[in-house]
């Protein structure tokens, strides 16, 4: 069932800090099964590389099952490799052939600054978060759970936006380095939910004011979509819009009103 | 060293669990009626640190941070959100009998202490139970997007282990929406001020001053730097150990070193051999893996598990007739079938790919078949109900499980052993808690489905507020001491000369290298079955390749800046230690029960065999100087609400 793929090469970016200068390192792969996951790759190319007495390749990653969003890769130009909807860690050998010769880089963007050869700095999304992407509910005060009938139309799209896994790929794949998708996507996710119409408004206008400040500007490329390793739509990006429209132009006591 | 039971120097730490009076269902009413309160205005003069920002970390920091307490939160990983809760996928338990079949907080309780094979505190237990209900609430109002009926009410769906339906679901991303949940709750609390938040930051040491935990030195991984911080309690919620078996469904990072840390300075380890072996697992396709993938249990739902009767079958799954077909589960358990609990499910599995009917490959693999489900609720509903999990099947697996049955296999998945705590969740080191998995507290031997996202959102949200409370409220006006003491600075120095020394070595051999042998004697001495010979076995390999780890170890790069090949190796050293303590503690315990089997100990058709007379205990475990040479601990346990029964789930 497995097949070895032969003569793989991997120009790979190394950069020693934030500061430094960085460049493009070539390392050949002999041999390795397709069965084996691009990031068991880099394992097996790092092991070699200590054994040698090289220092070994910095990447981030962690669950390798493409849910906690640590792992960040361009591959070959490409955020997250060349399979649609699918993170780093769950892209194997088998979406490659021998031969082939693969450009491996960080995700490049200002808002996401390098600290070591492939891993950057993403701590600007907990920003956004920190600024209002959350509902108000101190422990203790609660309600029961089934006080509040949700539609299961309206649960499932709120799941669809929240299944973000915050790895930033829409921000390495964006021309404008812009982190629209993301932040529109916990807002889709808060603001469908009846739960979350209480801070709606100034839930949006604390985000988008905090996003705007860190990242680029949303031309519409669409690019960010077909990067992410979730499949999230760009309608995130429309309903995003549309809120932070009218919390802008509205009297926000208004709003609360209506 | 030879084994002999000079070794075990026992009971050298006098152990209270604190367990409060009354009856089982008011011991927790009785505690809060009781306990201590720090007044709003005095809960900023004091300080406590949360290491690790999982479901246990994150909701016990966003929590405190609320009543107004100071937090420092602390994570190795660059945000809050990456911990390993995130992965948990199928679903939370909560004793809301929403489905009016009979559940209750007795029954929960019940199904848990039954499930952890009679090893659990019972008090501890049920108190879980109870909050079960508040954290189901306190999800919603955090906006997580359980699994709703078309009528709007919230979904449940049935987990190993249990008759009822207690399982709140989104879809197979339970523990990360409720992560998500924790970590926006916390994040708010962030932006606030409440919490001072350190990310990167891996925990080298606890600090212990005349006897309370006074803070932890830290490593900052981009900069390699030491640091101190110092507080008036500390709470470890740094996850499981189910690393030391090197392959697991556990993410790369997750590591046992800030509960070993706490060991080494004196916090007793309690249960160091149950380990989880979790039955669904996609199996290892060749040497180089580095890592196992989970699929969730709520598989086993519709799921048929078989193995074909014949060894030497070569036809694919689909052309083998019904009656070559071997339902294990349904035939050896069948009134909780393919539900049957995960060390039950993990053995039998276990047994018929020694036996040779494994499939696949390598043999190594048993068929979890959904042809008849597809065929009673149609593919829609199944795709709706298990798509991404089937997606992530044929990522990994290279298959189509909608078309052939998918392969499964056991692996490490959960460790229930931990730190040892008191009902309070205090380590026996004051000031010193530990919450989520990192503790030993709620699930004896084994842990049923669903029961993790719930102990660690149990301790976080509904415990911890209240026990550090009751803990601090005495410490009011007097002095703590700060980073100059100079225990902090000999802290500071041991870890640099720590990290520094794994640098000097200049062997051969990577860090995982050794982390892959060092998993592979525990896996197969101290994994799904032990036997008294294999342990000592294992108890000889062990310390010669830490031998070998410490003479031959090579890190490249230096100490001063982001080193990741340095951070295995801290990693991997302690995981060295505290293997020889999980085979010590499996050795010591001549029993079977739950996840801990001991073939030696078994019944006539193959179950676990207890032996509740000599080891109805909790074994906790004190550092002795050396990893060979730890001191055990006894705490008796005691059952009065529910009777001592030989498990079955026949």
């Amino acid at each position: 069932m497995s097949n070895h793929l032969k003569n793989i090469t991997l120009r790979i970016w190394r950069q020693a800090g934030p500061a430094a200068k960085g460049n493009f390192e070539t390392h050949v792969v002999d041999e390795i099964t397709d069965e084996a996951s691009f990031l068991e790759m880099l394992d097996i190319l790092n092991d070699k590389l200590v054994t040698e007495g090289k220092e070994a390749v910095v990447f981030d990653h962690d669950c390798r099952e493409g849910i906690c969003g640590t792992c960040s890769l361009m591959i070959d130009g490409q955020a997250h490799g060349p399979q649609r909807g699918t993170a780093t860690c769950q892209l194997h050998m088998r979406q490659f052939k021998s031969n082939d010769t693969i450009t491996i880089e960080p995700w490049r963007a200002s808002a996401f600054p390098i600290i070591k050869d492939l891993m950057v700095d993403r701590s600007a999304f907990d920003r956004i978060i920190e600024s209002g992407g959350y509902i108000t509910a101190d422990t203790g005060g609660a309600p029961d759970a089934n006080l509040i009938p949700i539609s299961k139309i309206v649960a499932d799209a709120a799941m669809d936006s929240a299944a973000c896994i915050g790895c930033g790929a829409c921000v390495a794949a964006c021309p404008n380095g812009a982190a629209n998708l993301f932040t529109g996507a916990k807002i889709a996710h808060l603001s469908r939910l009846p739960q979350g119409q209480a801070e709606r408004y100034s839930r949006v206008e604390a985000m988008v004011e905090t996003m705007d400040e860190k990242f680029g500007s949303c031309t519409n490329h669409g690019e960010c979509e077909a990067a992410c390793p979730k499949e999230i739509s760009i309608d995130v990006i429309a309903l995003m819009n549309k809120d932070f429209r009218k919390a802008k132009f509205a009297n926000r006591k208004d709003l609360a009103r209506k | 060293m030879t084994l002999t039971d000079e070794l075990f120097a026992k009971n050298t730490v006098k152990l209270d669990s604190k367990i409060p009076d009354g009856p089982v269902a008011d011991k927790w009413d009785n505690y809060k009626e009781n306990m201590k309160l720090v007044n709003p205005n005095n809960k900023r003069k004091f300080k406590v640190i949360v290491v690790g920002t999982g479901l246990a970390g994150a909701s016990a920091a966003a929590t405190l941070a609320e009543l107004g307490y100071q937090v420092d939160a602390f994570t190795f990983h660059d945000s809050a959100r990456r911990a390993h809760s995130i992965a948990a996928q199928g679903g939370i338990n909560g004793a809301k009998n929403y489905k009016g079949d009979g559940d209750s907080v007795h029954r929960l309780f019940y199904d848990t202490v039954k499930g952890g094979d009679f090893r659990a505190r019972e008090a501890n237990v049920h108190r879980l139970a109870q909050v079960s209900v508040d954290i189901i609430d306190q999800m919603v109002a955090q906006g997580v997007p359980f699994a709703r009926e078309y009528g709007g009410l919230l979904d449940n769906r049935s987990f190993g282990g249990a008759q009822v339906s207690r399982t709140f679901y989104a879809r197979g991303q339970t523990g990360q929406q409720l992560l998500l949940g924790a970590y926006q709750q916390f994040s708010r609390q962030v932006g606030l001020g409440g919490i001072s938040l350190y990310n990167r930051s891996e925990l080298i040491d606890i600090v212990v001053i005349d006897g309370r935990a006074s803070g932890i030195v830290v490593r900052d991984l981009v900069t390699g730097e030491i640091s101190s911080h110092a507080a008036h309690a500390v709470v470890l919620a740094t996850g499981g150990y189910g690393n030391a078996f090197f392959l697991s469904t556990n993410a790369m990072a997750c590591n046992v070193t800030a509960a070993w840390r706490a060991h080494r300075k004196g916090a007793l380890f309690a249960n160091p051999c149950y380990t989880q072996i979790h039955p669904t697992c996609i199996p290892q396709s060749d040497d180089s893996q580095s890592k196992l993938t989970l699929m969730s249990e709520s598989l086993r739902n519709d799921g048929r598990v078989w193995v074909p009767t014949n060894p030497d079958e070569t036809r694919q799954a689909r052309d083998i007739p019904e009656e070559e077909r071997d339902y294990y589960l349904e035939r050896l358990y069948p009134s909780f079938g393919n539900l049957a609990p995960r060390d039950i499910s993990s053995r039998a599995a276990k047994r018929l790919v020694d036996k040779g009917q494994g499939v696949g490959p390598k043999k190594n693999g048993v068929y979890l078949d959904f042809s008849e489900a597809i065929e009673r609720l149609g593919h829609d509903v199944v795709q709706e109900r298990y798509g991404n999990l089937f997606e992530m099947y044929e990522r990994i697996a290279g298959e189509n499980p909608y078309e052939t049955p998918m392969r499964i296999y056991p692996a490490s998945h959960y460790t229930m052993g931990g730190l040892w705590v008191d009902y309070e969740l205090q380590t026996n080191i004051p000031g010193l808690y530990a919450a989520g998995e990192a503790n030993f507290s709620d699930h004896g031997a084994n842990r049923l489905g669903a029961s993790a996202l719930m102990q660690g959102l149990s301790d976080g949200y509904f415990v911890l507020p209240y026990t550090i409370g009751n803990g601090l409220a005495p410490l009011l006006g007097k002095s703590m001491p700060g980073i100059d003491h100079p225990e902090f600075k000999a802290a500071e120095e041991a870890a640099r000369e720590r990290f520094n020394a794994y640098l000097a070595i200049n062997g051969t051999k990577s860090p995982d290298y050794f982390h892959r042998e060092l998993g592979k004697i525990i896996w197969d001495y101290c994994g799904m079955e032990r036997t008294e010979e294999g342990l000592k076995k294992a108890l000889e390999l062990l310390p010669a390749l830490y031998q070998e780890f410490k003479t031959d170890l090579r890190v490249t790069g230096d100490g001063d800046n982001m080193n990741q090949t340095l951070e295995k190796a801290g990693r991997v050293d302690d995981f060295f230690q505290l293997g020889m303590l999980m085979c010590r503690d499996a050795l010591d315990r001549n029993e079977s029960c739950g996840g801990h089997f001991r073939s030696e100990y078994q019944t006539d058709d193959g179950e676990a065999l207890r032996d509740d007379e000599n080891y109805c205990h909790v074994a906790a475990w004190q550092w002795g100087g050396d990893p060979m040479t730890p001191n055990l601990n006894v705490e008796p346990l005691e059952f009065e609400a529910v009777h001592l029964a030989t498990r079955s789930y026949k």
